[in-house]
């Protein structure tokens, strides 16, 4: 079993065979010489040296680490769709240009040195057209593709030709559409020229695609690319990967391995060979991790938060559990469409009247920190002085009251029209979390006369109805972001998904503000941090103010991580802590 | 005979025609389509990118049209691509139809194995201690969910005796013996196999006894018995072949079932199956996998269908293949 192959300590049977056997044969050469006493003698002897061996000796180091997650990836090609299961892994195959470490710094990983404007390996350019853009320098670090070919400045190239490409499969082009230019210095110098002056300029997560490998394939039928990619049809293909590992066996739905990739120029890993299984019910996962079937569950993609509370109770002397603030934004979008929600002052009297404190103590264990708005705090770019809605169901109660909702029927709210305030929350079916949540604001929009009935969705069914804009009153989920990030996808007012604009976007609220946009524009485009702060502290007032969404927790993500397993440091954002997995180790 | 299986197999063809259509139709209707899961996983998705990416996968096409198309194709051998694993969909479901066929049927050949004989024995002894106690494991199993007993399972087996592995298929390295790597794949296999098993057993067993029952209060048993036959000839000899003709149309529905995969307990014990594959195909909007998965379900539950219709004519000789008595 995989699993007990690698079990620790020196002296148990797994270990001492090897030894024990190779000193069996010697005695069984001498045997033929001595007469039985003797042999007994130095058996006797040589059991006492075994067992002493044993103790002294340092630990067998252990170099296979069994790894859990509960999803399966699909495509392995890292431009086409974008996954979770994924990334996790791909990350350890290969790096892109650029990522934000744990304290949510951009760093470089694939590149030498980060370009900035400070650095001189950025500016700002007057483009052909008249309007402003940006040259960007970026020196790739000395890599090798897994079958010796260098990594350089044509698989680049190569990256964003797919990237660009109508037919080639890619989900989101923006990124690279908006590269006008790539000129190349030599194998591993370029500069990129893209269409505006725009803050995450060296922003680059892309991760590069082996030209020498994926090129024929792509210019044979770029509209058959997204089938024939070598990342799905030769998998373990070593000329696919250049980060510590490579894949070296799929068996869809079950398990992937990687062993480490001897071309990888960055730090030795410490482990030589990782096992990645699939476990997708999360009570089978945590089994798995008691018995010993796996070593680690990728927190990124495993326990649930009530699971690892609980875990942590229980199992306090194995395991360290590490509660990892993350970007993920727990919300509830106001369809504003509807007549209810058309003053703001009913929004904001929604918000007062849910105790997110109660809820975040008696659900969490206060684990989730409180949302005041889709910036967390601590992002670089929050500021603190925007308005914040504790609980204050008096408060509530007056602000419907001048809402107009002032007559109460069996305790529900009424306007002057006679409409009930009866709403629907929609969320997703299944996240036993969630709809615990609904539960409880249920009970508390309950106490101010509001009546909330809820419907939990499959996801694919709430996902439909959020992207159509057909959920009636409330949708509760979460955003993922990235540190710095501007939500422009999320409030920009041409975001609103419609037919005409085939449903994209994911302001579903429908929220539109001209005071909003003009920050959100200004916000992007601000290339100083300082003045950038300043435009986020607007965005998120104005946010505070209108509350198009109300704002719940920030999500935290769960790392329950054996002790003796160290290196393993959560990030909290999309780039995944198997960026770094070199620096996984098993320490005794 | 020759007759009768090409008519056969003529009506499987049109059914599975049919049943493309049906399936494929209902997939498409089912809300949301595989773009608007990109678009909701992936917030820098534009318009353009929505248009253009369903385009690129056909999807602007009218369902009809989209059906024909697929059907020609697999007229051709050409299934398409699972959209989830960017791969042709037979060589996604074929490890997957092998994996579930070597644990369902291993449950399937232990459950009747068992439920036959307990059955049959329940049934010789109406109303006595061992039938009460037969009925109550029956109910039992019957009654359990199959995620609680394949959690029950785990945590015993698994995490407080550390004896059979949590999950998972074997990983028997190159150059293993075989016996050894057969005996990692069957440690493997104990835990979800006995778990379908106990989920099986409890059914077929009440079936087998109530079958045998009736039979048991037939004029020819008791006219058999009268006549001094001993009470092996009388239960094997004709009580048997008659009782198992009802069992036998239950084993061939629940035949499909074998192919089509046990969804909880391969998700319970990380089983990668056709059960996972085809619920997650749905789920992902995965139309050529869900649709050919489902297809290949509705071929195994024919091809039972067909085994039980033939297995009437094996046990009882009044039944014939053209359908008149003899």
């Amino acid at each position: 079993m995989v699993g007990q192959s690698w079990r620790p300590a020196a002296g148990t049977p797994a270990d001492a065979r090897p030894l024990a056997s190779g000193f069996g044969e010697a005695v069984a050469s001498d045997s033929s010489q001595c007469d039985g006493a003797a042999d007994m003698i130095r058996r006797l002897f040589l059991s006492v040296a075994l067992s002493f061996c044993a103790l002294v000796l340092p630990a067998h180091a252990k170099d296979e680490l069994v790894v859990a997650m509960t999803q399966t990836p699909g495509t392995w090609n890292p431009l086409i769709s974008s996954m979770l299961a994924k990334s996790l892994i791909s990350n350890m195959t290969a790096r892109p240009l650029t990522a934000y470490d744990a304290n949510w710094k951009l760093v470089c990983l694939a590149c030498a040195e980060l370009p900035t404007l400070e650095n001189g390996k950025a500016r700002t350019i007057d483009l052909p057209d008249g309007t402003k853009g940006m040259e960007i320098d970026v020196e790739l670090r000395k890599l090798r593709w897994g079958d010796g070919t260098p990594v350089t400045s044509h698989d680049v190239v190569f990256t964003y030709e797919v990237g660009k490409h109508p037919l080639s499969g890619v989900a989101s082009s923006e990124g690279y559409k908006r590269v006008l230019k790539l000129d190349v210095k030599d194998d591993r110098r370029f500069t990129m020229t893209i269409d505006r002056i725009t803050f995450d300029y060296n922003s680059l997560g892309l991760t590069l695609l082996p030209a020498h490998i994926e090129k024929p394939i792509f210019d044979a039928n770029p509209a058959e690319y997204r089938n024939k990619t070598a990342y799905d049809t030769d998998s373990t293909n070593p000329g696919l990967a250049f980060g510590p590992f490579r894949i070296v066996e799929i068996v869809p739905g079950s398990r992937i391995t990687l062993e480490h990739n001897q071309t990888w120029t960055g730090e030795k890993p410490h482990f030589k060979r990782i096992v990645v299984k699939i476990i997708e019910n999360t009570a089978a996962l945590e089994a798995n991790l008691l018995s010993g079937n796996v070593d680690y569950v990728l927190g990124e993609l495993g326990l649930s938060l009530d699971q690892a509370l609980a875990f942590d109770k229980r199992h306090k002397d194995k395991y360290n559990v590490i509660y990892k603030p993350a970007l993920i934004y727990e919300h509830i979008d106001v369809k504003l469409d509807n007549r209810l929600f058309a003053d703001r002052r009913v929004r904001q009297a929604m918000l007062l009247a849910i105790d997110r404190k109660a809820i975040s103590e008696k659900l969490f264990e206060g684990k989730q920190p409180i949302a005041d708005g889709p910036i967390s705090p601590l992002d670089p770019m929050f500021s603190p002085g925007a308005r914040r809605y504790g609980y204050d169901p008096a408060a509530a109660r007056k602000l419907l009251d001048e809402a107009g909702f002032t007559t109460i029927k069996n305790g529900v709210r009424h306007d002057g029209q006679g409409e009930r305030f009866s709403i629907e929350i929609t969320t997703t079916a299944g996240n036993r979390v969630r709809e615990l949540v609904a539960q409880v604001i249920q009970s508390q929009l309950r106490q101010v006369g509001i009546e909330l009935r809820i419907k939990a969705e499959p996801p694919r069914i709430f996902s439909e109805g959020l992207n159509r804009r057909q959920f009636p009153a409330l949708a509760m989920y979460a955003w993922v972001q990235q540190p710095g990030g501007v939500p422009r996808s999320t409030l920009y007012s041409t975001e609103i998904p419609s037919a005409e604009n085939a449903w994209s976007g994911q302001n579903y609220p429908g929220y539109a503000n001209p005071e909003m946009d003009k920050a959100l524009d200004a916000a992007e485009r601000a290339l100083d941090a300082d003045k950038r702060r300043a435009l986020f502290a607007d965005i998120q007032r104005i946010h505070a103010d209108d509350l198009p969404v109300l704002p719940l927790f920030f999500r935290v993500d769960p790392f329950v991580i054996p002790k003796p397993l160290k290196g393993v440091v959560p990030t909290g954002t999309l780039n995944s802590s198997t960026l770094w997995v070199e620096q996984w180790r098993w320490e005794n | 005979m020759s007759r009768y299986l090409a008519a056969r197999a003529a009506q499987t063809a049109v059914t599975l025609v049919l049943m493309s259509f049906v399936v494929y139709v209902l997939i498409g209707l089912m809300p949301g389509d595989p773009i608007d899961m990109m678009i909701a996983g992936d917030p820098q998705m534009t318009s353009a990118d929505a248009a253009r990416l369903r385009a690129v996968y056909g999807l602007d096409k009218p369902l009809f049209e989209r059906y024909l198309a697929w059907a020609l194709q697999a007229l051709q051998g050409n299934f398409g691509y699972s959209r989830s694993f960017a791969q042709p969909v037979l060589s996604v479901l074929w490890p997957r139809l092998l994996n579930t066929v070597v644990l369902a049927g291993t449950a399937f050949v232990l459950a009747t194995a068992i439920a036959l004989p307990l059955g049959i024995w329940a049934a010789t002894r109406p109303r006595s201690r061992t039938d009460y106690l037969i009925n109550l494991l029956c109910f039992a199993g019957i009654s359990a969910p199959p995620f609680w007993l394949a959690l029950l399972f785990i945590t015993f087996f698994a995490v407080f005796l550390g004896w059979l592995p949590a999950g998972g298929m074997a990983d028997p390295r190159p150059g293993t013996p075989w016996f050894t790597a057969l005996g990692e794949q069957l440690r493997h296999l104990a835990l979800p196999a006995a778990t379908l098993t106990l989920v099986q057993l409890g059914a077929y067993t009440r079936y087998m006894r109530g079958a045998m029952i009736e039979i048991l209060r037939q004029d020819y048993i008791r006219t058999a018995r009268a006549k001094g036959a001993p009470e092996r000839t009388v239960l094997w000899g004709h009580a048997f072949s008659n009782a198992l003709a009802p069992v036998l149309t239950v084993l061939a529905l629940s035949f499909g079932g074998l192919v089509s995969g046990a969804l909880i307990t391969e998700t319970m014990f990380a089983w990668p199956g056709m059960g996972r594959a085809i619920y997650q195909a749905i789920l992902d909007n995965d139309y050529n996998l869900a649709l050919v998965g489902l297809l290949i379900a509705t071929l195994a539950t024919m091809a039972g269908n067909l085994a039980a219709d033939l297995g009437y004519v094996w046990i009882d000789p009044r039944v014939s293949i053209a359908g008149d008595a003899r």
